[in-house]
């Protein structure tokens, strides 16, 4: 019913248009240097897993993966722990500021980064986190926690307000109810706001590579070495490519059921 | 629902005051330390007012010349990636399986190009678009086009373009989806004894559903257009000449390239405070649409 005309096609279409540039880096990343440059052919002719073996035997490229995944979950873990209580505390309590709180914090995630790249650096290098995966972690958290609050609190809000009543009038405290109650109750949010934090810290990178140089260097930073004296290793910088793809798609595969709502922030 | 007054509220957000102070307020004073200094080198600042902004203001200064190219362009491409992103996701949104195993798989390919870290989506479509050995760009030459995103301004402009729809235009069809979805079946059925028409249901029951969501989406493609990087940069570094230096692109080159601070930070201070302020304005509207929708629908 009402269904709009044509849509398979369009659905296809946009699908094909989404797909084909990653189809393209796939089967780029199987090929030879030569058969790259040399020819034009729709898949590998001379499928190779030369490309794979060069970043699996090198420590220097897949310790920058194992890097970027540091920072990564420290970011989340930091990011969605801190962010719930005050996600609570600004769905059910007005309190002095809080709108302007509220605002301030989001004005955080409309910062540039290019703007905190050099402050940043500046700061960090002070207190000693310079090349540590804490820099980059905290730095993302200037625009991750107030994405997190703002997906949260939409989570608890959904919560009628009856239930934290009856809790306290049963005798939970804060905390316990926190945990024991309300954390169940919000569990696809809690997702869902991990989801992004991932998100939002896996595909940044100028703050990324401005705050680490030799010991934390994330993957994204170690893929401009392809390019070398000899020319470009096209073949590597699309095995590497290739390989930036599988976190997304393994987190993307276990938030399925609730993109759509996680999208909308909760507010749907 | 009231919220209760309880100024207990502010111990529970206190750490993130804390840690979002710790890495937004320092910072930021560092920037506003240096827009209004001058420095010869050797770490040594001296005063200089409201100088940097005066030449980042007028036109006609090397300084203000750039700053104004890079704004008109950056804004330029923030208008057109709205203009095709927001109807692009309307209808593929429209578009989306209601049930069955494709709901699973449209989504999870939708959201594919959202993880892909964004040098690696600059990658791609650098290498998508090469004459050379890229299909797009190989497949246009073939077809007797000279497109070559290297050399002329309109195809670099074009390349980003189509990589930016690429990269986002699932965002704003997963939010559109994700308003689609809360729409109960009973109000198509009501239309459908009406007799209303597939045009007076888009316009009657699914775009007013869909109002918040998009407003929520135009706000973070704004944002992220404004603020757009590592993408372009990748693919054309800024050019051919200047064409795609947008506002980030110079201010990196100001601030880590050039090493001009005081510079850099007066152009800093300027562009978030436009973007802050056109935010306030969406941030206001935004709001006002939410109290529209809870008194018609009497409930968040």
């Amino acid at each position: 019913m009402y269904a709009l005309p044509g849509r398979h096609v369009i659905l296809a279409l946009f699908i094909a248009f989404l797909l084909l540039p990653i189809y393209w880096l796939i089967n780029m990343s199987f090929k030879t240097n030569l058969e790259i440059t040399s020819t034009m052919t729709l898949w590998p002719l001379q499928p190779t897993l030369a490309n794979y073996r060069v970043i699996f035997t090198d420590p220097s490229w897949y310790s920058s993966y194992i890097n970027s995944l540091e920072y990564v979950v420290i970011n989340t873990v930091l990011s969605v722990s801190l962010a719930l209580p005050a996600a609570y505390a600004f769905s059910r309590y007005n309190f002095l500021g809080d709108k302007h709180l509220f605002f301030w914090l989001l004005t955080n995630r409309m910062a540039p980064a290019a703007v905190f790249a050099l402050p940043f650096f500046n700061l960090y290098s002070a207190i000693g986190l310079f090349d540590t995966p804490w820099a980059v972690a905290l730095a993302h958290c200037l625009f991750n926690i107030p994405l997190a609050v703002w997906i949260l609190e939409g989570f608890i809000s959904g919560v009628p307000r009856e239930i934290d009543e009856t809790a306290f009038l049963d005798g939970y405290s804060f905390p316990r109810f926190f945990v024991k109650i309300l954390l169940p109750l919000i569990a696809s949010g809690v997702g869902v706001a991990a989801f992004f934090c991932f998100m939002f810290s896996w595909v940044e990178l100028l703050l990324a590579r401005t705050l680490t140089s030799v010991n934390a260097k994330p993957i994204a930073a170690t893929m401009t070495r392809t390019v070398s004296a000899a020319g470009m290793d096209w073949g590597v910088l699309a095995a590497a490519g290739v390989l930036t793809l599988i976190p997304g798609a393994v987190v993307i595969w276990f938030v399925r059921n609730y993109i759509a709502r996680g999208f909308a922030l909760g507010r749907v | 629902m009231e919220k209760i007054t309880n100024q207990k509220g502010w111990f529970l957000v206190l750490p993130v005051f804390a840690l979002v102070a710790f890495s937004a307020v320092i910072p930021l004073m560092t920037v506003v330390n240096y827009s209004v200094q001058d420095t010869f080198g050797n770490n040594k600042f001296f005063w200089n007012g409201i100088g940097w902004y005066q030449e980042l203001l007028s036109p006609s200064t090397e300084l203000g010349g750039r700053f104004f190219a890079s704004l008109w362009r950056n804004l330029a491409f923030s208008a057109i990636v709205l203009a095709i992103e927001m109807p692009l996701g309307i209808v593929v949104a429209l578009a989306m399986p209601r049930e069955g195993w494709g709901v699973a798989f449209s989504l999870v390919v939708l959201a594919l190009p959202l993880l892909i870290p964004w040098n690696v989506v600059g990658t791609i479509w650098q290498i998508f678009g090469r004459t050379d050995i890229g299909l797009l760009g190989y497949t246009l030459n073939w077809l007797g086009s000279d497109y070559n995103y290297v050399a002329n301004p309109l195809d670099a402009w074009l390349t980003i373009i189509a990589m930016d729809v690429w990269h986002w235009s699932s965002l704003v069809a997963l939010l559109c989806y994700a308003g689609l979805k809360s729409i109960p079946e009973a109000f198509y059925q009501a239309a459908s004894i009406d007799g209303a028409s597939r045009w007076a249901v888009f316009r009657a029951i699914q775009l007013p559903k869909m109002k918040r969501v998009l407003l929520i989406a135009g706000l973070l493609r704004f944002m992220d257009s404004f603020m757009i990087y590592t993408e372009p940069f990748v693919v054309t570094g800024g050019g051919p000449g200047n064409s795609t230096t947008f506002l980030s692109i110079e201010l990196v080159k100001l601030a880590l390239g050039q090493f001009d601070l005081g510079k850099a930070a007066a152009m800093s201070i300027v562009y978030m405070l436009i973007i802050i302020i056109v935010c306030w304005v969406y941030y206001t509207v935004m709001t006002n649409a939410g109290e529209d929708r809870g008194s018609a629908r009497g409930g968040p």
